[in-house]
């Protein structure tokens, strides 16, 4: 209470003192030390999922370290959906206020960057290649960091970490040389095991990688997924798609009546022995639900050896950010090797890092070397190669015609 | 008498304008939009092309429909059982326990409650556990149906468990204004059956009297959320959930599809409420002519023991799922088909309480604040009423329980562009006026029965004793009806401490309450997770109703005739 209080009378008194004054420029990450000294006192709010307690103290523990180490707040402000971050932005510039907005930084993925970058809702111009930390990221290897489904990045967000699809099974219930190692396989698998797997239910984000997957394999000309969807074309171009689907469904959990939630609801039916086959984008998910007791550990991880979809998530900052400083400092500090490190720990968060091992110092590789990985995680060499993310508009296409086909009927 | 309690003068016209400006401004911001116009997205002209969209989204139609049927069902199952059981169990033991039990049953948020459903009755869940492997022979869950199913009858049964402890509530405070016991004892004498003496001659006066907030269960059927997207039917989902995908797109041109589709749950909402108005009529043509046949209906066992068990069950249900969750939040491992975990942990509870203490402080505040000013502006009103001799029914007060009826998602999102236009979003005051919206009208409708069932002899004799209309209202009503007020307290503080839409939207994510973080957990789907703040979530409303019905006793220890 006395805290909310005193962020109100904060924010009023930074109201009365700063309507008159004429926009301020933005910060520019160049001279390190004027944002730094800028940052100082700023509170930054944080918008990310909040769906996941892991994640939710690995935020803690980095706005702790950012208060103490450059005097900025932290304020993670928990999302369920991070479109209703894209939204408060949107409704923001609706009603006119283009500085001291409410959102300093979102977490964020293709779909809603593609958005906001087209509605020019992002700061700009590149203020991510000027991040001190910048140096170690890894954007000549990993070519998700330019571009973010199909989209150029253009420096409007910083990489925060790697992600790639991978499958998950109980060796207890499913041995390992029964499992898929294709999507093909994976029909023939769930025909022979009807009931056993299913996907989110597009558009939740992980359902829509699944079609995005299918359609990597089952797509004649591969070439045209990296550039917008021809409308004239898309039908025909969908056919191996929803042939796939229209053979899939029958055989799925529930008959394809119902679906579950999003990832961490299959894990959890995984758990309850309703799922026998789930994925996630996390390759050391399965690990960190073993280290948290949500998990069996006769549970392991297996990829498709012609490759899965690879991508990166990012942070983004608004154009009417209040604290665009302190959003800086905290974009850059989420790509220091020593916030990377703690981040791919799978008993804090498991998630890939960013950054290139060869442009690391020996001390900072060593932390990375020491990482023990965990019993259901593959090595880096097993994850078997990236596919691109396709165009966003691609997924736009496929949810409606998947709504439309799927989403009405039982 | 003259002159009376000045400032009750203005808190009429004051309530309405707090309640009515949000509600005008909140439909406006989308219908405007509905209707083409949000210059900020390029939409300048007045257009009909959304709704034309609209109709062509795949499944509307039954979407709409749907809901429309999932609020007539859910209120007449659960106002049948509790006139059922009114009308079998009126005072017996049974109705004393009860009416004890009710108070926590109404403190278990609906979000809380449907996750508990939703463990106990699926395939994995915890009856069947209890019965596997050694009953059924199921070493894995079977794959079958049941939570999300197409008809909605797990959402359904969802709500009705969490109606029924409401209209229960309702009915309570109802009751003393009719001549119950001699009404009951008079059809008794004539030979009907308790069934019958009820319908027959109880029924139609306490009936008009829950009137509203039968309606309001109407429409707040037919525009939930929460508890839909954890029971509901998946394809189609109904409308409010479809609503609320739509306006998370990240396609922000379907802000004009949500807008259209606000202005359509409206529709949805009216029609279930004119639906059930010809509901009334028919109910009411049927008593008469069965009244009219002469049928004592003596023999109404089954139905007084069938009204009587879905009492019980939903108070088991609701009970049991809540005690399952609180086993999840201290669980480890638990796997199908173990009856128990395989160990316990409490891992959950540590990474959360830390976390919880800034949530919680503003929870406190919004709930502790709004339903203050709810209390003092409620007992302003009813004093008025009392000084004008306006009674109820006719008055423009019944528009206080418009927010009741009108969807929330109808309005919420104009309301929060309102915010942002006049600075005011992500403030305290704001926080706390947008929950008042939807605290005054369950505060007005918990403490208007008692207050008016106050006997008024006992302000002529302190009238008489030469006291002020004030200090009669201060020193004479107020302790008289302490035990109402703080009940309505409670009331309102359960319904501010379960707010989601408004407290995400005019919060703005920076005033976070336990239960936006809640659902922002369930987003995870994790259930030792859920099960902390389920729990949490529980525990505050259940202290207030706890405080409300212990402090008269403590208070008025040495009043005897004061102590119930």
């Amino acid at each position: 209470m006395l805290k909310s209080l005193s962020v109100l009378a904060g924010a009023l008194t930074a109201a009365l003192v700063l309507t008159p004054a004429a926009q301020a420029a933005d910060p520019d990450p160049r001279d390190w030390d004027a944002v730094l000294e800028e940052a100082r006192g700023q509170t930054v709010y944080f918008n990310a999922w909040g769906g996941s307690e892991n994640i939710n103290s690995y935020i803690d523990w980095a706005g702790a370290t950012l208060k103490d180490r450059f005097g900025v707040d932290v304020v993670h402000v928990k999302l369920d959906d991070t479109a209703n971050a894209v939204a408060k932005v949107l409704a923001e510039k609706a009603a006119g206020k283009n500085e001291g907005g409410s959102v300093d930084l979102i977490w964020i993925n293709g779909e809603n960057f593609a958005s906001m970058k087209r509605q020019n809702l992002l700061m700009a111009p590149d203020w991510t290649t000027r991040l001190p930390n910048w140096a170690y990221v890894d954007h000549e290897n990993k070519p998700t960091i330019l571009t973010d489904f199909t989209i150029a990045t253009d420096g409007l967000e910083s990489p925060w970490g790697g992600a790639k699809m991978v499958f998950f099974h109980d060796i207890a219930r499913t041995p390992a040389d029964s499992v898929p190692n294709s999507s093909a396989e994976l029909l023939d698998w769930a025909q022979r095991n009807p009931g056993r797997f299913s996907y989110p239910q597009p558009p939740d984000f992980i359902g829509s990688s699944f079609l995005k997957q299918v359609l990597l394999e089952t797509i004649t000309d591969k070439s045209k997924l990296r550039k917008p969807v021809n409308e004239a074309r898309f039908a025909e171009d969908a056919v191996p798609l929803f042939a796939y689907l229209d053979k899939l469904h029958p055989s799925l959990w529930r008959s394809g009546k119902a679906y579950p939630q999003n990832y961490p609801d299959m894990k959890q039916k995984l758990a309850d022995g309703e799922l026998d086959i789930i994925f996630a984008f996390n390759p050391s998910e399965a690990s960190a639900g073993i280290a948290a007791g949500e998990l069996p550990d006769t549970v392991r991880s297996f990829t498709y050896d012609k490759g899965t979809l690879g991508n990166t998530h990012f942070v983004a900052i608004p154009y009417n950010a209040a604290a665009k400083a302190g959003a800086l400092v905290l974009a850059n500090f989420l790509i220091s090797p020593e916030a990377q490190a703690r981040k791919q720990d799978p008993a804090i968060w498991g998630d890939p890092t960013v950054l290139s091992m060869n442009k690391l110092s020996a001390q900072d590789r060593a932390a990375f070397d020491a990482l023990d990985l965990g019993i259901a995680t593959l090595k880096p060499d097993e994850l078997g190669p990236a596919l691109d993310e396709p165009h966003p508009d691609w997924m736009e296409h496929i949810e409606g015609e998947w709504l439309r086909r799927y989403g009405a009927a039982n | 008498m003259t002159g009376g309690v000045r400032l009750a003068r203005l808190a009429p016209p004051l309530t309405l304008l707090i309640l009515l400006g949000p509600l005008a401004f909140g439909l406006a911001g989308t219908a405007l939009p509905a209707l083409g116009y949000l210059p900020e997205l390029g939409g300048t002209e007045f257009t009909t092309a959304h709704f034309s969209a609209l109709a062509e989204v795949p499944g509307i139609t039954r979407s709409a429909v749907l809901s429309i049927l999932i609020g007539l069902v859910t209120t007449l199952v659960s106002l049948g059982a509790v006139a059922g059981f009114v009308a079998s169990d009126l005072g017996t033991c049974g109705f004393a326990r009860m009416r004890r039990m009710i108070s926590p049953l109404l403190s278990v948020p609906h979000a809380a409650a449907a996750f508990g459903l939703a463990f106990l009755i699926a395939p994995s869940g915890m009856l069947m556990r209890l019965v596997s492997p050694w009953l059924t022979g199921y070493d894995q869950p079977p794959d079958v149906l049941i939570v999300n199913d197409p008809l909605a009858l797990s959402m359904m049964a969802g709500l009705i468990v969490k109606e029924i402890p409401f209209l229960f509530l309702v009915t309570l405070a109802a009751l003393p204004q009719t001549r119950h016991v001699e009404t009951m004892r008079l059809g008794r004498s004539l030979g009907y059956g308790r069934i019958a003496s009820f319908v027959f001659l109880l029924w139609p006066p306490l009936y008009r009297q829950i009137r509203l907030a039968v309606f309001a269960v109407v429409a707040y059927a037919t525009s939930v959320v929460d508890v839909a997207l954890i029971l509901g039917p998946h394809l189609p989902a109904t409308l409010p959930v479809r609503l609320i995908d739509w306006m998370n797109d990240p396609d922000l041109e379907t802000r004009f599809l949500a807008s259209a589709g606000a202005i359509l749950q409206l529709g949805v909402t009216l029609t279930a409420l004119l639906a059930w108005v010809g509901l009334e009529r028919i109910g009411a043509a049927m008593v008469g002519r069965a009244r009219n046949c002469g049928h004592r209906m003596q023999r109404d066992r089954i139905v007084r023991a069938g009204a009587r068990m879905v009492m019980i069950a939903s108070a088991a249900i609701v009970f049991g799922g809540i005690a399952v969750l609180a086993l999840w939040s201290v669980s480890g491992l638990w796997q199908f088909p173990d009856a128990l975990p395989a160990n316990f942990s409490l891992r959950s509870w540590m990474q959360a309480l830390p976390r919880m203490s800034g949530p919680l402080a503003t929870t406190l505040a919004v709930a502790g604040l709004s339903t203050l000013i709810a209390l003092v502006l409620t007992i302003l009103c009813l004093e008025r009423e009392y000084e004008t001799g306006r009674g109820r029914g006719g008055g423009a007060l019944l528009l206080i329980y418009l927010p009741l009826i009108v969807p929330q998602i109808s309005f919420m999102f104009g309301l929060q562009v309102l915010s942002i236009w006049l600075g005011v979003d992500a403030s305290f005051p704001a926080l706390v006026l947008a929950h008042l919206v939807f605290v005054l009208p369950y505060v007005f409708l918990s403490l208007s029965d008692p207050w008016r069932a106050h006997d008024r002899r006992h302000d002529l004799i302190a009238a008489g004793l030469g006291m002020s209309r004030t200090r009669t209202l201060i020193r004479i009503r107020m302790p008289m009806l302490t035990r109402a007020i703080l009940t309505a307290a409670a009331v309102g503080f359960s319904v501010s401490v379960g707010q989601y839409l408004p407290t995400v939207l005019i919060g703005a994510g920076r005033l976070t309450t336990v239960t936006t973080e809640a659902v922002a957990l369930a987003a995870g789907g994790n259930r030792r997770v859920i099960g902390v703040y389920a729990f949490m979530q529980t525990l505050l409303p259940f202290l207030a109703f706890a405080i409300a019905t212990g402090l008269p006793g403590l208070v008025f220890r040495n009043r005897r005739g004061l102590r119930v």
